[in-house]
């Protein structure tokens, strides 16, 4: 069960403004992303108004504005993985998807996100979809991999 | 009596002799040290997932189960073996605790077969643990005289990979927390700061600010309410130790935050994550818990008068709170933006109250002193730096991981001792230190100790502790672009010169890259302009910006620039990369008396630059050609060539 808008806003103090991060935090980890009506309703609430909240929200590189797709890759664009050639990995996936890095498919069903690291320089390059993570891939490995998660809907 | 109730009543009210026979197997019992029934530990740290630990994980569960065989399982964090993993280590009863590396699902059954049968399976040995307690394993190395382990001194990262990280009482028994009973029995918070003071402890967040004096600062300011915040906003490229203390050893974090509270007079601490590491949120969350079960935090601790509360942020992402002044705006809910100093957060920090910010690595360096006296951890390092420093290795260095030695290390010793060299054989031609602002240093550096002052001096810095290597096949200029590319993307853009030079330096690595062919007089006239103006705008940056990351932004293009000079001038003059990483400047042409004509290469040019007929030599259209190498790759007769 999804808990609405107002339950999430109402776990905060009201005009606490050290809870607003914390609050679109919440409401994006339920929804996935921030949508107009949630950074009104949080503006709202904390008393702020809701272009000081976009714009906060969109100085922060976690929140999203628009929908994830139903596989979430995440392309890892740290050092390590830069050196092992990651930029052309993005390419290759963005050209397999048809997709520019930070959308979604219109189909809703990849969406994509380059990061700044992972985390996981030992195992460079990597790439990330729905949680799972692609180790040492090379670009001949894109178009399979993506296949395979095409082929899963 | 149970562990829990032994603890707290024997050992942290300090009634039980530690050295009595019975109580030293008990705690070597509580710590793993001797086992009754066999233990397999399994390395789950992030690099453990990311490597299959997950996979390894179920495969043992189902292998115990099938087999009927009782043992327990632990996850442990990392070693600091981050291109081992995941890393298996096995306890048997009465044997030492032996390591095993690359342990994937499928290689689990084959392994826990060979050792519940007392028999060793060479291929994937790493080494075995050295314990007084237990029988050693024949011709099984000992783990601590292995090279990577043999020239490295862990204070931070000493239980990290070995102890339970989801056992406060594990921590406990290995003396955890009993300093911090010390502390608060025994010394006042002035006499704290002191004693940090003396030890020489430098901010190992990059700045090197002198930690007793930041906290004597904010112990001297009056105030009905002081802070601490651990800044655990690590958000480096190729920088992870501070997770690697998260995950491995959180106790050590949290007992440092509690004494520095203390000492500072600090009621409230906040510990500062990042949005991107779930999987040390979820292990400080766990361990804050278990804080509250054994009286650790709330009002009056353990009868003292103290009190502590830690809460937990989630940062949302943004290389800029890195920075403490920013980091402070952060929690309070705005934009991170750094804001000018003095008055120094010591002084109004955090809702306008004195806040001390410290860095995970610093703070796990706090017990440690606590417990030994400051003169053990002087002696450690050289004269400007005191104590050691964990650096994340990574690249293309033969063993990525996490390494600690103490300062004064040669850089040299740390890749090629430690690290082993540059792997597949390729000759070495720089090292990355200090994250996306630092520098670029050559083979000629590599004599060069690691410290604040030894580096400052050669225009490099220490940073977080990220060590990138970089083998023959690395451009520095296409570095270079990346860093300024990062740093251009992560300007918080409160400073004009930050906001709009790193995108400018950004614009003219761009312009040294693109495709020599078809470019306009203009644009040429263009390109060299911005090359002229490279090291002016670079000065400009470093001396007009509020925070850090403003005044060392043009840091890896001046090193690269100092160092790799004739680099710079083969794409700027000869428009060549000799690494072949610039695209653009990749011209292609075919050989006809090696080509064949099998149009392999012509089927899969992306941009029909090839022309020709099947059975007859093909030509590559340089104006239509992008560089990205397809050809190259699929050709099977060495006819295409770069020019």
């Amino acid at each position: 069960m999804q808990a609405s808008l107002d339950e999430i806003i109402s776990r905060y103090k009201a005009g606490s403004r050290e809870a607003l991060l914390p609050l679109l935090q919440d409401i994006q980890t339920e929804y996935g992303y921030l949508n107009e009506e949630a950074i009104l309703k949080v503006g709202q609430h904390i008393k702020l108004p809701s272009s000081k909240v976009y714009g906060i929200a969109t100085f922060y590189d976690q929140f999203r504005f628009v929908p994830k797709g139903k596989f979430h890759i995440k392309v890892c664009r740290g050092t390590s993985c830069h050196m092992h050639g990651s930029s052309v990995i993005l390419r290759e996936v963005e050209r397999v998807l048809n997709l520019k890095e930070g959308n979604t498919t219109r189909d809703g069903r990849f969406s994509l996100e380059a990061v700044s690291c992972m985390g996981a320089c030992g195992s460079a390059p990597v790439m990330n979809v729905n949680g799972e993570f692609k180790t040492a891939i090379s670009i001949q490995d894109i178009s399979q991999i993506i296949d395979h998660y095409r082929s899963t809907i | 009596m149970d562990e829990k109730q032994f603890l707290i009543e024997k050992v942290l009210a300090s009634k039980a002799d530690l050295k009595q026979r019975d109580v030293a197997d008990f705690l070597a019992l509580i710590r793993h040290d001797t086992v009754t029934q066999p233990v397999v530990y399994i390395g789950s740290g992030t690099c453990g997932k990311v490597a299959g630990a997950d996979g390894t994980f179920k495969a043992v569960t189902r292998y115990l189960e099938e087999k009927n065989i009782k043992a327990e399982i632990i996850q442990v964090g990392c070693i600091g073996l981050c291109s081992y993993e995941p890393i298996v280590d096995i306890q048997l009863p009465g044997k030492a605790r032996i390591s095993f590396r690359n342990i994937t699902h499928e290689v689990v059954e084959p392994l826990l077969d060979d050792i519940f049968n007392s028999e060793v399976p060479f291929e994937h040995i790493l080494g075995q643990f050295n314990n007084t307690r237990h029988n050693r394993w024949d011709n099984v190395p000992i783990i601590d005289e292995l090279p990577f382990f043999k020239f490295q001194y862990r204070v931070v990262l000493a239980n990290c990979g070995i102890s339970n990280p989801d056992s406060i009482a594990d921590y406990i028994a290995r003396g955890g927390y009993q300093t911090y009973l010390k502390c608060i029995r025994n010394y006042t918070g002035e006499k704290i700061c002191t004693v940090v003071d003396q030890s020489g402890l430098r901010g190992r967040g990059g700045g090197g600010y002198l930690t007793g004096e930041k906290w004597m600062m904010a112990h001297n300011s009056v105030s009905d309410q002081k802070y601490l915040v651990c800044n655990a906003a690590e958000s480096d490229p190729g920088a992870f130790m501070d997770r690697a203390v998260i995950e491995g050893d959180p106790h050590l974090l949290l007992e440092g935050i509690a004494i520095a509270a203390y000492a500072v007079g600090a009621t409230k601490a906040y510990i500062y994550v990042m949005d991107e590491y779930s999987q040390a949120y979820f292990m400080l969350n766990q361990a804050i818990s278990q804080l509250k079960e054994y009286g650790f935090l709330g009002y009056n601790i353990f009868d003292s008068g103290i009190d502590l509360k830690i809460t937990l942020v989630k940062g949302p992402g943004a290389f800029v709170c890195g920075e403490e002044t920013a980091l402070i705006n952060s929690i309070e809910g705005k934009r991170g933006m750094p804001r000018p100093k003095p008055p120094y957060p010591a002084i109004e920090g955090l809702f306008g109250k004195p806040t001390v910010i410290n860095n995970v690595e610093t703070l796990a360096n706090i017990p440690f002193i606590l417990r030994h006296g400051p003169l053990h951890f002087n002696e450690i390092g050289v004269h400007e730096a005191r104590g050691t420093k964990v650096f994340a290795i990574s690249g293309k260095a033969m063993i990525t991981g996490l390494v600690e030695v103490p300062m004064g290390t040669k850089i040299k010793d740390i890749i090629f001792k430690i690290a082993g060299g540059v792997k597949d054989g390729k000759d070495f031609k720089a090292v990355q230190i200090g994250g996306p602002s630092g520098s670029c240093l050559p083979a000629s550096q590599l004599d060069l100790q690691v410290g604040y002052e030894s580096l400052w001096n050669e225009g490099a810095i220490i940073g977080s502790g990220g060590m990138i290597v970089m083998d023959e096949d690395t451009c520095m200029v296409d570095i270079a672009k990346f860093f300024m590319n990062f740093l251009q993307k992560e300007s918080c853009g409160k400073c004009i010169p930050c906001r709009e030079g790193t995108r400018r330096i950004h614009e003219i690595l761009e312009n040294i890259t693109r495709r020599p062919t078809g470019e306009s007089g203009f644009e040429v006239l263009e390109r060299f302009k911005g090359i002229m103006q490279l090291a002016d705008l670079s000065e400009v940056i470093r001396d007009t910006s509020l925070c850090g990351l403003g005044q060392t932004a043009p840091n890896p293009l001046l090193s690269a620039m100092k160092w790799f000079r004739e680099e710079f001038e083969e794409h700027v003059f000869d428009r060549k990369c000799r690494a072949g990483v610039c695209k653009e400047l990749r011209l292609f042409y075919i050989d006809v008396d090696n080509c064949i004509g099998c149009v392999a290469c012509l089927r899969k040019c992306p941009s029909n630059a090839i022309v020709g007929q099947p059975r007859q030599p093909h030509f590559i259209i340089e104006e239509k050609c992008i560089g990205c190498g397809i050809c190259f790759d699929v050709c099977k007769f060495v006819a295409v060539k770069l020019r």
